[in-house]
């Protein structure tokens, strides 16, 4: 596989983790304390972008998927794979980091926010998402398949979080930057450029290693030749474009 | 010879399924009795507080019915499994849009047939009244088993042809309908304990609304599923 | 019409997971002239069968029934084609009457249950028409498989393996019904271990290895 791109992936991750240890300065001492939470409030600076990532990736996700059903190619339904994962990854820790959150404020671990509900419905079904994949062996079923189940899946959330909001009319409203200090807004925002920049180096290395998992399993046997104008509405085999 | 429409053979195939089922009473009956052992579960599982199991009892109902919709839905496709039958319909050649169609009708058909079924012995075994109309009732169950019965069928095609497909169905069946599952047990409660403050129209529309963009999308995408 | 080739295979390849089942197979059958397809176990026989009736569709290359392509036209490829397959398509709990009425309901057919009447009483199988398949034997599923054939009246029959789980009797009866077919005006692609049996049926032999073509 050619890798020309690896000085810029791995830029990505130097720079990532150089605009979080400034995030996490801002965040846990540049950035004033709020009026009623106090302290506690600091997790937002990365349970914050952590969600925002997590939806972020399965809409990249989406897009894969949609795209793939157009026109089939290995680098959609890899690029779905990866991106559904590092969602998954990003999803589970946002919650983790929300539950944390709820203890001191709310006095429990889970308290059925609408946001938090609504995330791990969205979690569980991306964990269904790929369990399938795991479940189905031959590739180009397992492509299409899970570029249906990307689209339905994707589609629930928005239902899922206003039915979540309408059982449960509670907690505080979502802030917008505009209502919160405007230090606070730069720290958030140095935060989510630094979540940007990890996912973006996870994803394009999740991705990479898909695309190799593809390339082993459509392996051509020697006596058919890759060459010549193979055309068809499929993938093309051995070709990974 | 006509060529039918998509509806004409949505029809047929729903036909076939119907009479299969028919054919094949046994499974009905055990379906049945399982959905029957769930709600009784669920009275052991709380304890005998009849309060609790009355104001809870939409919610059990729904929970009776999802778990019977994994095994009803998994059984439609395995009938087209068993001999290829899949094969022979898409060769017939019937369009994979009438078959997605008739099997999430068939689904509902066979939810809403169990749901009312089920509906007296909650009533008696959770002692719940029904405040509002049984046309209400029966709006709302139907709603919900459209709700299950639309992606449901989408993912039973995709999972009988995967391993594990016992467990990949509720798998990703289960995540999907939270939504519809909460609409149609928050419904169903306000059927059952009255709606004093008017909500039920809501909830109705969230089922309606769920039920648009799955069959929709069930209908556009079931041909991507079974097709080669 | 009769110039359009019945069959055409253009540099044809089917992958099943790792393996190749068909490898840029490219042949032309004429139309008119029947075909006997040999080949191993796992050869890619019933890949090429499948792939014509279009229950599968090839990973590379290019099919065309009669003119049609296999791919874009997939819907008149299916209205003209009928399948023999291993799987009998039958539901195992529908009558066999049952089962080929659906059949005749889905082709949109006129005065369906004297077609599926006449169809059993050919195949031998009036008598038993209300039991459930399930309860038939591997013969009868044969019979009925073939009722299910001839109910479409295609203009290319793909039978894979017809002579599999018959005896003698049936064996002969089944010649009978491919001549029928052929004297109708029915192509027939055969694939078969009989090879003498075949080729006393078909004119035009093709011969697969590996998914490839060899010349005998």
């Amino acid at each position: 596989m050619n890798d020309k791109y690896r000085a810029l992936r791995n830029g990505l991750a130097v720079l990532g983790v150089l605009t979080l240890a400034v995030g996490a300065y801002m965040g846990l001492s540049w950035a004033p304390a709020e009026r009623e939470m106090g302290e506690v409030y600091r997790i937002i600076y990365v349970h914050v972008p952590a969600m925002w990532m997590a939806l972020l990736a399965v809409t990249l996700n989406l897009v894969c998927c949609i795209s793939y059903l157009f026109k089939a190619s290995w680098g959609k339904d890899a690029l779905a794979e990866a991106s559904a994962e590092v969602a998954v990854l990003f999803g589970g820790f946002g919650l983790v980091l929300g539950s944390i959150w709820a203890k001191p404020t709310w006095g429990v671990w889970w308290d059925w926010d609408p946001r938090l509900t609504s995330m791990s419905v969205m979690l569980v079904a991306y964990l269904g998402y790929l369990a399938m994949r795991k479940f189905v062996e031959d590739p180009e079923k397992r492509a299409v398949w899970s570029a249906v189940v990307g689209i339905i899946a994707y589609v629930d959330i928005p239902i899922v979080w206003f039915s979540v909001k309408w059982w449960r009319t509670l907690h505080q409203v979502q802030s917008t930057p505009k209502t919160v200090d405007a230090d606070m807004t730069l720290a958030l925002r140095v935060n989510a450029f630094a979540f940007l920049f990890l996912m973006a180096f996870f994803v394009w290395n999740r991705y990479r290693i898909a695309r190799a998992q593809r390339a082993a399993e459509v392996a051509l046997p020697e006596a058919l030749p890759t060459s010549a104008g193979h055309t068809s509405t499929g993938p093309v085999p051995g070709v990974l474009s | 010879m006509r060529r039918r429409g998509l509806l004409s053979t949505a029809w047929v195939l729903l036909r076939k399924d119907l009479l299969l089922e028919w054919r094949t009473r046994a499974r009905l009956n055990a379906l049945l009795v399982f959905a029957l052992s769930t709600l009784l579960l669920f009275s052991f599982a709380v304890g005998p507080d009849t309060r609790l199991l009355e104001r809870n009892a939409g919610g059990y109902l729904w929970l009776a019915l999802l778990f019977a919709s994994v095994l009803s839905l998994g059984e439609s496709f395995r009938v087209e499994a068993e001999n290829e039958c899949l094969d022979g319909l898409r060769l017939a050649p019937a369009d994979p849009r009438a078959l997605f169609l008739a099997k999430a009708a068939g689904n509902t058909l066979l939810l809403v047939g169990l749901g009312t079924v089920l509906f007296p012995i909650m009533v008696a075994l959770y002692s719940a009244k029904l405040a509002m109309g049984m046309g209400d009732f029966l709006l709302v169950l139907t709603l919900g088993c459209m709700s299950l019965s639309a992606p449901g069928t989408v993912y039973s095609a995709i999972a009988n042809h995967a391993r594990a497909r016992d467990v990949l169905l509720p798998l990703l069946l289960f995540p999907l309908v939270v939504p519809a599952l909460l609409a149609a047990t928050k419904a169903t409660s306000l059927v059952l304990q009255g709606d004093p403050m008017n909500q039920l129209g809501s909830w109705l529309g969230l089922l309606a609304g769920f039920n648009l963009m799955y069959w929709g999308l069930g209908f556009l995408l079931f041909p991507r599923v079974v097709e080669d | 019409m009769n110039s359009v080739p019945a069959l055409v295979l253009d540099d044809v390849s089917r992958r099943y997971g790792r393996r190749w089942a068909l490898a840029r197979l490219s042949y032309s059958l004429p139309a008119g002239r029947s075909l006997l397809l040999t080949g191993h176990n796992g050869s890619g026989k019933t890949t090429l069968l499948r792939v014509t009736a279009t229950a599968l569709s090839p990973t590379a290359g290019r099919v065309s029934v009669m003119g049609m392509d296999a791919v874009r036209e997939r819907e008149s490829v299916r209205r003209n084609v009928a399948l023999l397959s291993h799987a009998s398509f039958l539901y195992e709990d529908l009558s066999a009457e049952q089962n080929l009425l659906l059949l005749a309901e889905l082709l949109g057919l006129d005065a369906a249950k004297d077609r599926t009447h006449t169809l059993l009483e050919r195949v031998g199988l009036t008598r038993r028409s209300d039991n459930p398949v399930r309860h038939f034997s591997a013969g009868m599923r044969k019979r009925l498989a073939i009722a299910r054939l001839l109910m479409k009246a295609p203009k290319l029959a793909l039978l894979d393996e017809p002579f599999g789980e018959l005896d003698p009797a049936a064996i002969d009866a089944m010649e009978r019904v491919i001549h029928e077919l052929k004297t109708s005006g029915t192509t027939v692609i055969l694939a078969t271990h009989l090879v003498e049996q075949g080729k006393s049926l078909c004119e035009e032999r093709l011969h697969l290895h590996d998914g490839r073509r060899v010349d005998a």
